[in-house]
């Protein structure tokens, strides 16, 4: 108990404004509790209960600005307005949507599988939910700091698979299954590119545990990863299907995809589910690469904290808004040939560059940074060669293979003129 | 530290427990607005088929489905491991390297060598690419 009141600071003044007797709180100056001695278990389960409550109400409340902030920022993005009806600036909105879903007809379709169809929202939601326990919000204020927090992290993630699997299957709908099979291939592929680029943050704080890896950050790890930092970003982008990786959904191909069928409720928790996690999203990469709420020291860390996370939301959002949907080869080849291969060459690095200096200091991370960012845009040029327009250049190649290359860049213009076997004029 | 350790988990288990009864609370308003009839419910034969662009569908769902789809799985579980290997490795890295020196780094290039062998493998094989009419 002493470890976690000593450096929790957010759970010891719960609980020991809570509990009345513990030793440990009196010897910290706290005397005035309410729950007597011998309820040690109850006052243990209510603070807990508070503490948890007010991060899921923080979290919900941080969805509520998100969507308002997006859907104002795309307005700016597409030279409109955006939503500017309900309330001040129109930050209601999404408030309005939540109750106008609510009371919306709810539709089982009868091909459906009653309790997986209406487990998968669940699904959805619950895991991104639990990634906010691990996250530290400032010093000293987290829910728990697990030992294996980043571990947790990306096996907790591991489940949104699952649950577009659970929604395409369980509509009995042929469009849902067909997107549902392509997301699931998607976010596997990109699972392993995002598990990869996290080894050498590891490699450098020594530790799983998110609070530590904060610590031990005397500059943001972005400079000393350029690498990690570019593929962990794209691959949690791809993990959350988003706009340009938006091939779960893709709504003028597969109709809203695993959604079809939804409605009501059950359809507000997907979209529920799929903003907060592009919000945990933002709370990890803050935390691993920009040095979580570290900053100087004359504003609060939770500041510094929420600084960089509309930072990385609004960048999130800008490549939401430039970026045009990637077709489903093009996807899984960026994995597989593109992602994969940047994560060897920066575990490689990284790893000959701790054999030189086991424990380095600001100096010797300084140094890596000089060495990395060139390494990193060498080799993601280098890649993009591989993965290139090239490869598409022969129009020959193009009528033999089974390949099919529709698309804007890739194929030469001659071949919009010609009349014949594919296409037509 | 024994009970300490626990008391996260604890923590996490009601951590958990509270976040499962966030959507099923929704869900349960939504279905306490139906009965008591203010979100209406009006099924029809029409509007409980499967949505599928407007035409009825003509099939059940489909209970096959292309080949394609475990070459990813199976590239997964052999490079998802491979990541797991990596993990502990890398948080102890620092340490091996100050003990066993050059063994530390070598071991893990081998293990990385023969991962790349199979990738590479698989490259070659064209089971990386996206296959859309295999014959």
């Amino acid at each position: 108990m002493s470890n976690l009141l000593a450096e929790n600071m957010l759970w010891r003044n719960i609980y020991c404004n809570v509990s009345k007797s513990s030793s440990d709180c009196i010897d910290m100056g706290y005397s005035f509790g309410i729950i007597p001695s011998g309820f040690e278990w109850l006052a243990f389960i209510l603070s807990a209960i508070s503490l948890i409550g007010l991060v899921i109400n923080g979290v919900l409340g941080g969805v509520i600005v998100l969507i308002w902030g997006e859907r104002r920022l795309f307005g700016r993005f597409q030279n409109r307005t955006g939503p500017n009806r309900w309330g001040p600036y129109g930050i209601l909105t999404p408030v309005a949507d939540a109750i106008k879903t609510m009371f919306k007809e709810d539709i089982l379709p009868k091909d459906a599988d009653r309790l997986l169809y209406n487990l998968a929202p669940i699904m959805v939601v619950v895991p991104v939910l639990i990634v906010f326990s691990v996250i530290p919000f400032g010093f000293g204020s987290y829910v728990v700091d697990l030992n294996v927090g980043i571990l947790f992290v990306l096996a907790i993630t591991s489940i949104s698979s699952l649950s577009v699997l659970t929604a395409g299957w369980s509509s009995g709908n042929r469009i849902a299954i067909l997107s549902a099979l392509r997301s699931v291939a998607l976010l596997i592929s990109y699972e392993i590119p995002m598990g990869l680029a996290v080894i050498g943050v590891i490699m450098l704080s020594g530790s799983l545990s998110l609070g530590s890896i904060v610590e031990s950050q005397q500059i943001p790890y972005i400079l000393v990863q350029p690498l990690g930092f570019f593929v962990f970003f794209l691959a949690a982008m791809a993990e959350m299907a988003r706009a340009p990786f938006d091939l779960t959904e893709a709504e003028s191909e597969l109709a809203a995809g695993h959604l079809n069928d939804y409605s009501s409720m059950k359809f507000a928790l997907f979209f529920l589910g799929e903003f907060m996690a592009e919000l945990a999203t933002a709370a990890i990469v803050t935390t691993l690469f920009l040095g979580g709420w570290k900053g100087p020291d004359f504003i609060p860390t939770e500041f510094w904290f929420g600084a960089k996370l509309v930072f990385v939301l609004f960048i999130i959002v800008w490549f939401r808004m430039t970026l045009p949907r990637l077709r489903v080869d093009q996807v899984l080849q960026f994995a597989w040939k593109g992602l994969f291969e940047l994560t060897m060459i920066n575990i490689i690095t990284t790893a000959i560059f701790i054999f030189i200096w086991p424990e380095p200091g600001l100096k010797e991370l300084l140094i890596l940074a000089l060495i990395n960012w060139p390494v990193a845009i060498i080799s993601i040029w280098g890649v993009s060669k591989i993965l290139g327009t090239k490869q598409y250049e022969n129009i020959e190649s193009l009528k033999n293979e089974n390949a099919y290359p529709y698309s804007f860049k890739t194929l030469p213009s001659e071949f919009y003129h010609q009349k014949g076997e594919r296409g037509g004029d | 530290m024994f009970e300490e350790y626990f008391r996260q988990y604890a923590i996490l288990i009601i951590f958990s427990l509270v976040a499962t009864s966030v959507p099923i609370g929704m869900l349960a308003i939504s279905f306490i607005a139906q009965l008591i009839n203010v979100r209406p419910s009006r099924p029809s034969e029409v509007k409980l088929t499967a949505y599928e662009g407007g035409m009825l569908p003509f099939e059940e769902r489909p209970e096959k489905f292309n080949f394609k789809y475990y070459y990813y799985a199976i590239l997964f579980v052999v490079f998802d491991v491979e990541a797991v290997f990596l993990i502990p490795w890398a948080v102890k890295y620092g340490i091996l390297t100050k003990q066993f020196g050059l063994v530390a780094l070598l071991g893990t290039l081998i293990f990385l060598t023969v991962a790349t062998i199979g990738y590479v493998y698989a490259w070659k094989k064209k089971k990386l690419d996206w296959i859309y009419n295999e014959k």
